[in-house]
């Protein structure tokens, strides 16, 4: 499978992800919003399975965790760049989205056809480059294929309600 | 292991190694740390969390560990914002929350005021600024709302041991420059991203002859850092805050960096500083104020957690005291806290403000956030942490950061301006 690439610069904040006038609404609105002010078409014309490629710095800014999961409503199925904000990181993958660490990220194109490889993890180019990322921590791994903390936690206090107390 | 054969830690291992549980931690080691205090406002808690805690049929870990505050959406101005405020009401009541903060000011500087943040705890926070509890040798980082709802139902968080970036200042600030100065000139110097998401750790004598609330302006913008925390010691100065909080004889001696720790070192000295201005749209984007001194301004915008505090308002009225804004100039001044602004309103710092043409503003997060009172198509010059594109509502919106000192001053002229000139 193939994922199509958006090209955005460096220093993405969580304003431009999730605008503050918009952050009283549902992720639904919100989503609709998100990068008004970087990429006006972004949000219509986004498709499930996309990625985003970035600079630098994504998603510094706000703790706002709506500036993640305006991209999981949006169906993007993972963001590359070469670094984030620490505390982006953590929502991220709180939330089910895969971020991966990728020096060499700014070498792709806007509108190429990428692969990854979750469990290198590194993407492969369109023109069949391997650009390496680094190591994601087994059980931040474990969560975006759980689909996030609270799939996790549901399964332990949910479905396993002699725990809940513990 | 006893105490002696312990490896030099620094302040950070220190106070991860006791919410962990160890003597000690190395840094990159990924533990489990207990948490002492969560705190959570308006918009980032029980609108969140409320519907996730039922789904999960899950109870709060410890209410007493837990604090609440209206802040964002308060007062409120249309449906939506009564609607999420109401829901943080009638949770807190459902709930029997112990420690609920409605309309009282912001979050990181109220939690403190009432002496809940306290050295050698580990507090989260569902802030960006939280990292401003880190003045009180308290480790303190923002998390999402999810995460928040992990810490609510079990009382842990995961966090990776961090280097420490100790910021060590020497020398003594020059009279007009602050601690918001010295963020932005450090901003500017390493960039958003520069904290890496380490521990920062603010250290030297300028920063030890700092007042209680201008090291929280230190701590409070390591988030634009991108720190995940940022540390100072506690001392003297930090117990004496806290004794008048209400928090008798807290212990300070544990709370320090061992001399031969590992850590990165960076040094300035404080008496060559010079006001500093930050333009649109980065905090990163900081300089000498003479750089931009002379750009027409239509808003002065003294608020928010990191920029109207009492020392900031203090600082705002030294300037303007016996003066008059400049014609067609709007001064906006929203106390953080309730505490504060009676505090000002006591020792005159409020009438001063006033009777210069500012306009008093509720004390709660307001413009910073973009949720209140939005700026339109203005250029603003702010106290504030954030300027990016949009962040104080419109996209055209040109936001200035400078210090209290500096946006009184510019207040005055009518243009960015070095408050020097006005306080010489």
């Amino acid at each position: 499978m193939t994922h199509r690439v958006w090209r955005l610069p460096a220093d993405i904040d969580t304003d431009a992800l999730a605008p503050g006038h918009a952050m009283k609404h549902g992720i639904d609105v919100i989503a609709k919003h998100c990068l008004e002010a970087v990429r006006t078409e972004f949000a219509r014309e986004v498709r499930p399975g996309d990625v985003i490629v970035a600079g630098p710095n994504f998603g510094i800014g706000s703790s706002r965790e709506q500036a993640a999961a305006v991209l999981v409503q949006l169906g993007v199925a993972a963001v590359i760049a070469p670094s984030y904000s620490g505390l982006y990181f953590r929502n991220a993958f709180n939330l089910g989205l895969l971020l991966l660490t990728c020096a060499e990220a700014e070498s792709l194109q806007e509108g190429e056809q990428v692969s990854l490889d979750v469990d290198q993890p590194a993407v492969r180019s369109a023109d069949g480059r391997v650009l390496a990322c680094e190591p994601v921590p087994a059980f931040l791994m474990e969560m975006v294929r759980a689909g996030g903390l609270l799939a996790q936690l549901r399964r332990r206090f949910k479905d396993q309600p002699d725990k809940a107390s513990t | 292991m006893n105490a002696d054969a312990r490896a030099p830690q620094t302040l950070a291992q220190k106070l991860i190694a006791r919410a962990c549980g160890r003597d000690q931690v190395a840094v990159g080691e990924i533990v489990t740390c207990g948490v002492d205090l969560a705190m959570f406002h308006d918009s980032s808690g029980p609108r969140r969390l409320q519907p996730m805690l039922e789904e999960l049929g899950a109870e709060l870990w410890d209410k007493s560990r837990v604090v609440l505050v209206m802040d964002h959406y308060v007062p409120e101005r249309d449906e939506d914002s009564r609607r999420i405020v109401r829901i943080a009401r009638d949770w807190a009541r459902d709930q029997a929350l112990p420690h609920v903060y409605d309309s009282q000011g912001i979050c990181h500087v109220v939690v403190p005021q009432h002496g809940h943040i306290r050295p050698g705890m580990l507090c989260v926070g569902g802030d960006s600024h939280s990292p401003t509890g880190g003045a009180f040798g308290a480790y303190m980082f923002g998390v999402g709302s999810t995460e928040m709802l992990g810490v609510v139902v079990t009382g842990q968080i995961w966090l990776r041991v961090p280097e420490t970036i100790r910021l060590w200042w020497d020398g003594a600030l020059p009279a007009g420059v602050t601690a918001k100065d010295m963020m932005l000139s450090m901003i500017g110097r390493f960039g958003m991203n520069g904290g890496r998401y380490q521990a920062v750790e603010f250290c030297g004598p300028a920063v030890t002859a700092l007042s209680m609330q201008e090291r929280m302006t230190l701590s409070n913008m390591s988030a634009e850092l991108g720190a995940q925390a940022g540390l100072i010691a506690p001392d003297a100065t930090t117990a004496a805050f806290l004794a008048e909080a209400g928090v008798p004889a807290v212990d300070t001696a544990p709370w320090f960096t061992d001399a031969d720790a590992a850590f990165e070192l960076h040094r300035f000295d404080a008496a060559a500083l010079e006001p500093q201005v930050a333009a649109p749209h980065s905090p990163a984007n900081a300089h000498g104020v003479s750089r931009d001194a002379g750009t027409p301004v239509d808003v002065a915008y003294i608020g928010a957690c990191t920029g109207a505090k009492l020392d900031d308002l203090r600082a705002a009225a030294q300037v303007l005291r016996g003066r008059k804004v400049a014609a067609g100039v709007r001064l906006i001044v929203a106390p953080a806290s309730l505490h504060d602004q009676d505090r000002a309103r006591e020792e005159g710092v409020l009438q001063a403000l006033l009777d210069a043409g500012a306009e008093l503003y509720p004390t709660a997060c307001g413009a910073c956030s973009g949720y209140g009172d939005p700026m339109g198509d203005v250029t603003v010059i702010s106290t504030t942490a954030r300027n990016f594109k949009g962040r104080m509502g419109s996209p055209n919106a040109r936001v200035y950061l400078g210090s209290p000192y500096t946006v009184a001053a510019s207040a005055l002229r009518g243009c960015v301006a070095d408050p020097r000139e006005v306080l010489a």
